[in-house]
């Protein structure tokens, strides 16, 4: 099916979203829509898939126009989504999660799972998918859940899929497997549309490229142009996808000693099991690996939001054992903490900025006289940072959640910086953060690395790791697969992802 | 990687109520406003819809459907006239000093309800619901009520100490709550709602009890016996006026609670902890502790309304002088957006409606309406948010409709203010 829109408008009040966006597909065509965070991709999708209406602009599929007042008919004309957050009821069957709301029945409207698994099978079957209609999705690997969401676009005979940020979750593995599943159904004559703000898998796998940026597309690319001129559309001006950095000094102090620790999650399940690792100063060490490998719970057993199993292990901060501090003693010694999701836990999205600067710091100076707020020093440092940090403010009395996300961890990152830290633990620090942005934060890292701080870098990034590391750790499954120099390749640093020791 | 999906979602589940709470609580002041004047609105729906006359009229309704339309007008007149009467100036008073009698009376009332309020409010801050309000009045009335009618102390003094003791009393009483919170993870509105009960038939015991607080030859009724007059909250005017000491304390409160909360770093981190408990843990503040110190901060305000009652009551102190003050604490606390101020405001607009309740009666309006009014505006103001909340609808757009609705109607310069009003 050929999808076509045409001057496509949607605004949100005095914000364009999408602004007289022109988009073509033929059938079978792989087209990726690559932009930064807030370009507008998502909203584009949004409106195609029926979730909002355009204020102007038309949508047509194979030349007829289409007025989709909600998904149901986006669904019935044959556009099927795949969302970054999967929609799936963890306790049902794939079969049962995928006929919902649309199940097959028999007589007096008794459920027919076996019709649904019959389908399920056959469209496993033929493009690979490798599911059990009978496992319960709460027992499938994320990979395989995110093969349910697109079974589930493709028994409602989607023609047209959408996949929005699909790799996001996934292992470098699994992205290959994926990208492979794209390419088969391609052939087989369903156009996807791939949402994405990774160059590298745009160049692996998409026919053709809209770039996207604040809300208007900027033009076409083919899958050949280099990362840098796609980078450059995206961005609008020149991009340095590398960072610049000399190698570590070696022999620093060993700033932080993690022993044999073990950690539990929520649930009491051991999520950090048995993991050893040094620190020194100015150096990075990267903690790689698959995002829900024990990497939360380890960053947050360092800062002691999480306790150590009792005579399992122990941390040591410059040779003095943390174990049986709280919060407020770890961060008083020198600890700087960025973490892996900063609406959670980095900011309070309805304190203004200059309140942000100071959310560890309202214990005494410079924030605080007394119990008194010391209003007019913290106002002046919350302005200076917001100047050395570039942050893109109306002012420092804007509310958190009122900016965008990079702007948003360019706070937490300032607040973390600016205090006197020895020990920087960062987690995934470039997460829905604008290329811009990511730039500067990188930079920023390795300033700190250079002035002889030690760096714990954690991220499920493996461009961010092989740009910004020293030494690369891999998790996997709450161990350290192995520990191995920042020049390992790419391929190795996969397997090791998945399990395979180097 | 599913195991990181459950947690997710379980910290989601968890924080649906302070959620709740933070939205109320951004309400812009256009809401409240909006709010108060339906709930006057319906009040009047149910003024006609109750009234004789009105509904004599509507039986010849189609001959003469002015009668109809006159006698509801009346009505709604007579009975809001009534409560202006009643509650802020009365016209048909013979001398000055009589017709402003009844705003003298609105601050009276108002007083207590601006106190346990802002204990109210300020538990709502921290992203707790204080629903305990009544019992850790009844708590502190039993020490005030102790050293008011049991100790000899010079004057003055003695008032001091007796509000102390309410203060006291009331924190420890709160501070359980939080405690338990703490260490158990006990919901706040259970354990609150379960410890006014104990509170108030422990208050009702010892005012029963012969040698505890009942007073001196008393019978079979719980009561004690009157304060002594070096303990009373003595009157501001003259004795003409009911209205005593307990507006300055409840000024007092207003103005050291703004303080508290907005230019203190302990209301930054009672702020901090109520909007989001998980980055307060991050950045190194106790998250439980806090529970038990804004606890006992939220219930040393509903102490203070305490020891107002306590200390003002005519002929010594009874089981019902708490008044119902407790729960309609917490709708004052909504209506005021736990802001100083805004409770300060609703505190004195309900003070106006126990005021004005008895004039409307005597013009034939049943005062249970002022009520129901009271119950709609807190219902409009909380509604929408909690309602979303609870069906966990999406967020609506930024422009309000009704915004949109004023912004259309009043030309752009509204729309703006408007705008700025619901950042």
């Amino acid at each position: 099916m050929k999808l076509e829109l045409r001057q496509v408008t949607k605004r949100f009040g005095t914000l364009v979203a999408n602004d007289r966006i022109d988009l073509v597909v033929e059938p079978g065509e792989i087209h990726a829509l690559l932009g930064e965070n807030g370009a507008g991709k998502s909203t584009l999708m949004n409106v195609l898939y029926g979730l909002y209406q355009a204020e102007e602009g038309t949508i047509l599929l194979d030349g007829v126009e289409q007025n989709f007042k909600g998904p149901g008919d986006a669904m019935a004309a044959g556009i099927g989504m795949v969302h970054q957050h999967f929609m799936l009821i963890p306790v049902f069957t794939v079969a049962e999660n995928v006929v919902l709301g649309n199940e097959p029945t028999k007589k007096l409207g008794v459920l027919d799972l076996d019709a649904a698994r019959k389908k399920v099978r056959a469209l496993s079957d033929r493009f690979g998918f490798d599911v059990d209609p009978d496992a319960l999705v709460s027992d499938l690997p994320v990979g395989a859940q995110q093969r349910v969401e697109i079974i589930k676009s493709l028994i409602r005979d989607a023609k047209i899929l959408v996949l929005d940020e699909p790799t996001a979750v996934l292992t470098p593995q699994e992205t290959d497997e994926l990208m492979q599943i794209m390419r088969d159904l391609a052939a087989a004559g369903t156009s996807i549309i791939f949402i994405t703000h990774k160059l590298r898998e745009v160049q692996a796998v998409s026919d053709k490229i809209t770039v996207i940026r604040q809300g208007k597309v900027v033009g076409q690319a083919k899958p050949t142009s280099t990362a840098g001129e796609l980078a450059t559309m995206m961005v609008g001006r020149e991009v340095d996808l590398k960072v610049n950095k000399s190698v570590a000094k070696q022999g620093g102090n060993l700033v932080l000693r993690v022993e044999d620790i073990h950690v539990e999650d929520d649930r009491k399940q051991l999520a950090v099991d048995g993991v050893s690792f040094n620190v020194q100063a100015g150096e990075v060490l990267a903690i790689a690996g698959v995002q829900g490998n024990g990497q939360t719970e380890l960053a947050e057993a360092l800062l002691g939001l999480r306790h150590v199993v009792k005579g399992r292990g122990a941390i040591a901060l410059n040779d003095v054992y943390v174990d049986n501090q709280s919060v407020r003693q770890r961060l008083e010694a020198g600890i700087g903490y960025v973490p892996e999701d900063r609406k959670k836990d980095g900011l309070v999205g309805e304190f203004d900025i200059a309140e942000n600067l100071m959310l560890n710091g309202s214990y005494g100076k410079p924030f605080a006289k007394g119990v008194a707020i010391d209003f007019a020093s913290r106002d002046r440092i919350a302005n200076q940072l917001i100047k050395a940090f570039d942050v893109r403010t109306p002012s420092a009395s804007t509310q958190a959640q009122k900016l965008s996300g990079g702007n948003q961890q360019k706070v937490v990152v300032a607040r973390e910086l600016s205090r006197e830290v020895k020990l920087l633990i960062v987690s995934q620090p470039t997460r829905g953060v604008d290329v811009g942005s990511i730039e500067f934060i990188h930079e920023r890292i390795v300033a700190e690395r250079d002035e002889g701080k030690a760096v714990l870098l954690i991220s499920t990034e493996l461009d961010e790791v092989l740009a910004l590391a020293d030494r690369i750790a891999v998790m996997y499954r709450g161990k350290i697969v192995g520990i191995v120099d920042a020049n390992v390749s790419r391929e190795t640093l996969g397997k090791m992802m998945a399990g395979v020791a180097a | 990687m599913s195991k990181s999906k459950v947690k997710v979602e379980k910290l989601e589940n968890d924080s649906t109520s302070s959620q709740v709470l933070r939205e109320i609580l951004t309400g812009s002041p256009v809401r409240t406003i909006l709010s108060i004047f339906v709930g006057f609105a319906v009040g009047a729906i149910f003024m006609v819809v109750f009234n004789p006359e009105v509904l004599k009229s509507f039986g010849y309704f189609f001959s003469r459907p002015g009668d109809t339309f006159g006698a509801m007008g009346k009505t709604i007149g007579d009975g809001y006239g009534a409560l202006f009467r009643g509650a802020i100036f009365n016209t048909q008073a013979d001398t000055f000093e009589i017709a402003i009698r009844p705003i003298t009376e609105t601050l009276r009332f108002a007083a207590p309800l601006i106190l346990a309020g802002l204990g109210v409010g300020l538990g709502f801050r921290v992203g707790l619901f204080n629903i305990g309000a009544v019992g850790q009045m009844a708590f502190s009335l039993i020490g005030v009520t102790y050293v008011a009618t049991q100790i000899q102390l010079p004057f003055v003094i003695h008032t001091i100490v007796a509000v102390i003791v309410a203060v006291i009393f009331a924190a420890a009483y709160g501070a359980i709550v939080g405690f338990l919170k703490a260490r158990t993870g006990a919901h706040e509105v259970i354990v609150t709602i379960m410890l006014n009960y104990v509170a108030l038939n422990l208050f009702s015991f010892f005012l029963r009890t012969p040698g505890l607080l009942l007073e001196k030859d008393g019978g079979g009724t719980p009561k004690a016996d009157p304060a002594l007059e070096t303990a009373v909250l003595p009157n501001l005017f003259t004795d003409q006026y009911r209205l005593n000491w307990g507006l300055i304390i409840a000024i007092g409160a207003t103005f050291f609670y703004w303080w508290l909360m907005e230019r203190s770093t302990i209301g930054y981190r009672f702020r901090m902890v109520g909007f989001n408990a998980n980055a307060a843990r991050a950045a190194g503040i106790r998250v439980e502790r806090t529970f038990v110190w804004a606890m006992a901060a939220s219930a040393a305000f509903a102490g203070l309304a305490g020891a107002n009652q306590g200390l003002t009551a005519v002929g010594g102190v009874t089981p019902s002088i708490h008044a119902n003050i407790g729960f309609d604490a917490i709708t004052v606390a909504l209506l005021g957006g736990s802001r100083a101020g805004g409770i300060f405001a609703a505190g004195l607009l309900f003070g106006a409606f126990k005021a004005g309740g008895p004039a409307m009666q005597v013009v034939g309006v049943a005062p249970e309406i002022l009520h129901v009014v009271q119950a709609l505006i807190v219902m409009f103001i909380a509604a929408p948010p909690l309602i979303r909340a609870l069906f966990r609808l999406p967020q609506p757009p930024k422009r309000k409709p009704i915004s949109e609705w004023i912004a259309a109607r009043l030309g752009k310069g509204s729309a703006s203010t408007e705008q700025k009003a619901s950042n």
